[in-house]
């Protein structure tokens, strides 16, 4: 698999470097976030505003008031936790086309309770006039630059950064669901890092006869809840939904409102955190932890079909591992 | 022909229809009046430059909230004339005080006097806490202390764009307890946001009561040097203060006028209430009678014909 280097810092410098009303804002986590080339390069378009997010989400509301469309960049917890008050009466209430980037969603990073932004979608999605976006490989790490800047409010965006795989060759156009299967067993709702273990999840399923409808989301508001209907419908089995996030609040819960609004009867089963902080460690193992990897979605394709498939971990393959400390890696926060 | 209207007189004007406001409905935010009728009055007559407001004289109802689905949603910026260039931008960060705020743009001839009359009626857009639809407001400054990052968010962007106008912002003491107010101050002073001022009410009174018994907050002025402001102190009640205040240099950093202000100012009859100024109702109908009395009396004006409840 293809593994890309920081998209995102390569795909904010050109498209900033085109827009002069877009503007570069952090918060002393400049490397972290991939912009240190662009503010070294660009800095009369780049503004740090220190440690200090609930000033930074206010005076953004001000740059949007005056016609520019800053670009927030800090980790995804810190962009709504704290200055939750500000991002409300500054940002969303009077729609200011602010983009908050907020890097490190879920359990991408090792940092703990602190740095992992466990319930971002949840909040996110429950806020008037907020659109909500999730990059799940390379290229919607590119096209999510540009695509976020078209929308008429403000957008919150989960980003990956350092090494990402590339899984898609056409870019992210909010509100289009990527099909990526069309089986007729069992339907796979994945979003964001859970993709990339579903597809190897898949692979395996395939093999041992369960066909599997996997949908790829990248657009978490507006959510497109006729279409998850039209797809549940069309699979025998029931549904699984997979996660970098609590199970409340976040994709599981939207897909079952979805079904539950249409009046579609179909088992449901939520992989995610379930109602517990995740603690710091490596992805892979914090993926096999909270049962976030291709392991727990074939089990819970299981439970879903009632049948067992016979496929063990060794069968799931090599599972990526990232060296948190490699030279590709910034640095482990 | 008219002479120029005195600040003097306007604050004084603001002071009478507050008090009268209050009287006709059983209570109302009669302290700001009294500590923030200079200021205003100031503010819009002498301060800012503004133009004609580009709003109806008798506000229009509430229009609803922004939305994609609300593409017709103004602000009440309107009422403190256009956004150009040229032109100054003005933030009422305590949102509380939009009674008075409210009393000014009459005073001032930007809105009718029967805007009043809306003020805290359902379905309103005249709200008894300034809202962004609400009559000379742009923000919604409800939450305290968000006042100052987004003017200066707003000024850093006009003086990249070589707007001549300034933003100004409106506070209160008590914002000085949020640690946001103290985030924009610093992010003000590192990027030398100059067209950037403020005028602050030191009435020494929050909520609660009095703030050295809710939370003292020390030496302002010495505070906000150090965090990179430029601080004038004042009178609030004098306006040759104010003026020189406002005419101090501040190349690169933000200018705080702090200006001190009596709660009671022009209506003393209130001390009797003291601390407990944010919001004066009425204990009795005995009260009422009274204070209508005094007031009226210390204002220069009959006492307010009410009407029975």
């Amino acid at each position: 698999m293809e593994m890309v280097n920081r998209p995102y810092a390569s795909a904010f410098e050109a498209y900033a470097v085109q827009h002069p009303e877009v503007l570069c804002l952090s918060a002393d986590l400049t490397s972290s976030c991939e912009i240190d080339g662009f503010r070294d390069r660009h800095p009369d378009q780049f503004l740090s505003l220190g440690m200090a997010e609930q000033n930074m989400l206010s005076f953004a509301g001000g740059l949007g008031l005056a016609g520019f469309r800053p670009f927030i960049h800090s980790f995804g917890v810190f962009l709504y936790r704290r200055p939750y008050d500000q991002l409300m009466a500054s940002i969303a209430y009077p729609r200011r086309k602010v983009r908050l980037m907020g890097f490190l969603p879920g359990i991408t990073t090792p940092g703990g309770m602190t740095h992992q932004a466990i319930e971002d979608i949840s909040v996110m999605r429950t806020i008037p006039n907020m659109t909500v976006l999730e990059a799940g490989d390379a290229t919607e790490v590119e096209s999510i630059v540009a695509e976020a800047d078209t929308v008429d409010g403000p957008v919150y965006c989960r980003i990956l950064r350092g090494a990402v795989p590339r899984l898609f060759d056409s870019p992210l156009r909010i509100g289009q669901m990527r099909v990526l299967a069309e089986g007729d067993d069992v339907l796979v709702v994945t979003a964001g890092i859970t993709t990339e273990e579903a597809m190897r999840a898949r692979a395996a399923l395939d093999a041992a006869g369960v066909a599997v409808r996997h949908l790829h989301l990248n657009t978490l508001k507006p959510f497109d809840a006729a279409q998850i209907v039209e797809h549940a419908a069309s699979v025998r089995h029931g549904v699984v939904t997979l996660e970098n996030h609590l199970v409340a609040g976040g994709i599981g819960s939207m897909v079952a409102e979805a079904l539950a609004e249409a009046g579609l009867a179909r088992k449901l089963v939520r992989l995610g955190l379930r109602d517990t902080y995740a603690h710091g460690g490596s992805r892979p193992y914090l993926m096999r932890y909270y049962g976030l990897d291709a392991l727990s979605l074939v089990r819970a394709v299981e439970r879903v079909t009632g049948q067992e498939t016979g496929i063990t971990e060794e069968a799931l393959g090599a599972v990526r591992v990232d060296a948190v400390h490699s030279a590709v890696k910034a640095e482990a926060l | 022909m008219r002479n120029a209207p005195r600040s003097e007189d306007i604050a004084l004007a603001i002071r009478r229809r507050v008090f009268e406001h209050a009287m006709r409905n059983n209570g109302g935010y009669l302290s700001q009046a009294c500590s923030a009728a200079e200021q205003l009055a100031f503010l819009y007559n002498e301060a800012l430059t503004l133009g004609p407001s580009t709003m109806p004289m008798i506000p229009p109802p509430f229009g609803g909230v922004p939305s994609a689905q609300n593409p017709d949603y103004v602000t009440g910026a309107g009422y403190n004339g256009p956004a150009a260039p040229e032109y100054d931008r003005l933030f009422i960060a305590p949102a509380h005080y939009a009674l008075v705020a409210y009393a000014c743009l009459i005073e001032v001839g930007r809105m009718a006097p029967e805007g009043l009359e809306m003020f805290n009626q359902d379905g309103s857009s005249v709200e008894m806490i300034g809202a962004e639809h609400s009559p000379g407001m742009e923000v919604h400054n409800g939450t305290l202390g968000i006042g100052l990052s987004t003017a200066a968010g707003l000024a850093w962007g006009r003086k990249r764009r070589g707007e001549p106008g300034e933003v100004c912002v409106f506070m209160s003491d008590g914002e000085v307890q949020e640690g946001q107010t103290w985030e924009a101050v610093q992010a003000a002073a590192h990027h030398e946001i100059g067209n950037l001022w403020a005028l602050m009410d030191v009435n020494r009174q929050q909520c609660d009561g009095a703030m050295d018994d809710v939370m003292k907050v020390g030496d302002i002025a010495t505070k906000l040097r150090n965090f990179g402001a430029v601080v004038a102190e004042v009178d609030a009640h004098d306006l040759n203060a104010l003026r020189q205040a406002k005419a101090m240099p501040h190349e690169g950093q933000p200018l705080i006028i702090l200006a001190h202000s009596s709660p009671t100012k022009g209506m003393e009859f209130l001390m009797r209430r003291f601390p407990r100024l944010h919001y004066v109702r009425f204990k009795s109908a005995e009260e009422r009678a009274e204070m209508n009395v005094a007031i009226a009396q210390e204002l220069g004006i009959d006492p307010i014909v009410l009407e029975d409840h």
